[in-house]
């Protein structure tokens, strides 16, 4: 669909990113040590932190791609959601305590604490990259999926802009200015997505929302030229002749018969009613020919209690096969693991000022994402009969959902989406940028630095990460951004989460045990993924029947043989000094 | 670097508990989903079918422990 530019959302973005960035060169004036470079001198408040840490981690995935998800499939997408924050139960009970007292300022530092091993620092600092990476795409097409409608730019323009703002933000004051971005953004999403989700629940459910007439229910064709250009429904795309939005519902419960509005709804009444409604959804069918590509979008009458369970997007769940379930398996104990494996996440425990500081900030950042996530479920059960969305685009259910309510909120919620790939990615800067300089440069090139020297070697990788990110951001930007940080979960999950757990609680571990299961959970879920028939349909173009591996994601074999390998290894290798784990470790 | 620095090991123990009660609560919550799909289908609570309230009490859950470890912790 095409879009109207909102010269609003223009102006609410560009005073955030102007007031952030001009933060950013405040905090950077007074002077930095690495200290405050890397870990924001470790003084941010519990509060703070907290709210960050959801500013940190309610990313683009998070916000467009799971109210896309709902949207468009149904409850599925609040299977992420449940995933998502089951994995900051391992944070706060396993996690967060021991690596605050253990580390300093990267992932590294923590898993090397009892070691002094380069070995450990290269394979972690390698594993944090590539995790970072993998987590910096989806963010960045994001960037680029809202740059379309808030300006009418291309979408390598969103990219652009979301790199160069996040590389300025870390720059001038490294975490300190981190820090606030996410704070301000964590307490922004959190606080519009809860007046949305309200706006819903007054607006109650409306049959044909906005969609009224037989006629939006035709099917509707999008091709694809040859040369390139967008034909619908046979003649060129023009703001005059566009799809049509869709999503409505066809049919109210019968305790509205009569009625066409149910009218306000309280939170459980709406969700009971939308199950027993009839709702119309798209189904995009694709064929080539010589003239291009075809996608034609027809609509799917579908029972509400249909939509509201499992099934609408992992369709292995309702096929029965093993190798179905085996991979949704994988994914939800990827998501479970993997939060605690995040380098973004975890160098956050390194900016506050004690074990104290960091529990407490943590459960502030359950308290903040969970909210989050129970209204995403709101605004895309919202989305999907608002009869806004986009049949083209399910990260555009947010922002469309919004616009169904007011341009002005449409506005707002477009500029707070963008703030949130800001705060993501900075995030992962941070991170990425702490793995080169301080672990890769300083630890293992064993170069000898100055402080000063250390925090302006951090900004150059932060500089070189941030060109990475716009480049990827670019490449990939086909992509839906919920499915690459299924990648991101499984590759940390893999690679640091045995490594990590089994440092605190098994003091047999050895150093030669640690860098064996980091690179080889690293490298197994990394080839898992690359062979995986969902590479292989969404990025060679191949078939799925090809894919060598018997399900898509990796983490069900792969974590459990990060543990294998850590604890074989070890058995094999010299058994580490009592000296090396006293003091160490909970008791 | 400081010291490390650890809380209590009852308070640690409470941790490890907690975070025990809240993985049987979701490896329940998988295996209804793998292994009982139908189950999700009942309504038990105000209109509301198990797949949303059993989601939605998992996400309280982690919220209601987590402000019990701390409470507790608190207290020590």
């Amino acid at each position: 669909m095409l879009y109207d530019t909102s010269p609003l959302a223009l102006a609410i973005f560009a005073a955030f990113v102007g007031g952030v960035i001009g933060l950013s060169f405040y905090l950077g004036r007074k002077g930095q040590s690495a200290q405050a470079y890397y870990a924001a001198h470790g003084e941010v408040h519990w509060f703070v932190n907290g709210i960050a840490f959801a500013g940190d981690y309610l990313s683009a995935a998070s916000f467009l791609g799971i109210c896309g998800m709902i949207a468009f499939h149904g409850y599925d997408g609040f299977l992420y959601s449940i995933g998502f924050l089951a994995g900051w139960i391992v944070a706060l009970f396993v996690i967060a305590e021991p690596i605050k007292a253990l580390g300093r300022f990267t992932f590294a530092d923590a898993l090397d604490s009892r070691f002094n091993s380069r070995g450990i620092k290269l394979a972690v600092a390698i594993s944090t990259l590539v995790v970072s990476v993998f987590y910096l795409i989806p963010q960045m097409v994001g960037a680029g999926d809202l740059i379309v409608p808030l300006l009418g730019l291309p979408h390598w323009a969103g990219v652009v802009l979301v790199g160069v703002a996040v590389t300025l933000i870390v720059v001038t004051a490294g975490m300190v200015s981190t820090t606030w971005v996410q704070f301000i953004k964590g307490s922004l999403l959190v606080f519009f997505c809860g007046v949305l989700a309200v706006l819903i629940l007054d607006r109650g459910l409306t049959v044909n929302a906005g969609r009224p007439g037989a006629e939006n229910l035709a099917p509707q064709t999008r091709t694809i030229t040859r040369d390139g250009t967008v034909l619908v429904d046979g003649l060129p795309q023009s703001r005059d002749h566009d799809l049509r939005p869709v999503g409505t519902i066809s049919r109210l419960p019968d305790r509205y018969a009569g009625k066409t509005a149910t009218g306000p709804l309280r939170p459980l009444e709406y969700l009971a009613a939308l199950e027993d409604s009839t709702i119309v959804t798209w189904a995009p069918t694709k064929r080539a020919d010589e003239a291009g590509v075809h996608t034609t979008y027809a609509p799917v009458e579908r029972k509400g209690v249909d939509l509201l369970k499992p099934g609408g997007y992992f369709k292995g769940l309702t096929t029965g096969k093993l190798a179905d379930r085996l991979d949704f398996a994988s994914l939800m104990l990827a998501l479970f693991c993997g939060t605690a494996s995040l380098p973004h996440i975890l160098i956050r425990y390194y900016t506050v000022k004690d074990a104290a500081a960091a529990r407490k900030s943590t459960v502030v950042g359950i308290a903040a994402i969970g909210a989050f996530y129970v209204l995403t479920l709101y605004l895309g059960l919202g989305a999907m009969t608002s009869g806004a969305l986009d049949p083209t685009s399910s990260n555009m259910a947010a922002p469309l959902l919004a616009k169904s309510f007011s341009t002005t909120l449409f506005a707002i919620i477009s500029a707070i989406a963008f703030t949130t790939v800001l705060g993501t990615v900075s995030g992962l800067i941070m991170a990425g940028s702490g793995a080169v300089a301080h672990d890769l440069v300083e630890n293992v090139l064993g170069v000898q630095m100055t402080d000063h020297e250390k925090v302006r070697c951090g900004k150059l990788a932060a500089v070189g990460l941030g060109i990475v990110a716009m480049a990827l951001g670019i490449l990939f930007r086909s992509f839906n951004v919920s499915f690459l940080v299924g990648w991101a979960f499984n590759i940390a999950a893999s690679a640091n989460l045995p490594a990590l757990v089994m440092l605190l609680f098994w003091p047999r571990t050895t150093k030669q045990g640690i860098v064996a299961a980091v690179t080889v959970g690293m490298v197994a879920s990394l080839a898992w993924i690359l062979l995986s028939a969902d590479t292989y349909e969404k990025v060679y173009g191949l078939s799925r029947d090809l894919s060598v591996v018997p399900f898509s994601q990796p983490g069900l074999v792969t974590i459990p043989l990060g543990f294998f390998v850590l604890v074989g290894v070890s058995l094999l290798s010299p058994a580490p000094p009592p000296s090396s784990h006293r003091g160490r470790g909970p008791r | 670097m400081k010291p490390p620095q650890h809380s209590s090991a009852g308070g640690r123990r409470l941790g490890l508990a907690l975070f025990w009660v809240y993985v049987a609560l979701y490896a329940g919550f998988m295996a209804v989903v793998l292994f009982r799909p139908d189950l999700l289908s009942l309504r038990p609570f105000g209109g509301v079918n198990l797949a949303i309230a059993y989601g939605m009490g998992l996400i309280a859950a982690a919220f209601g422990l987590s402000l019990l470890s701390l409470l507790f912790r608190a207290d020590h």
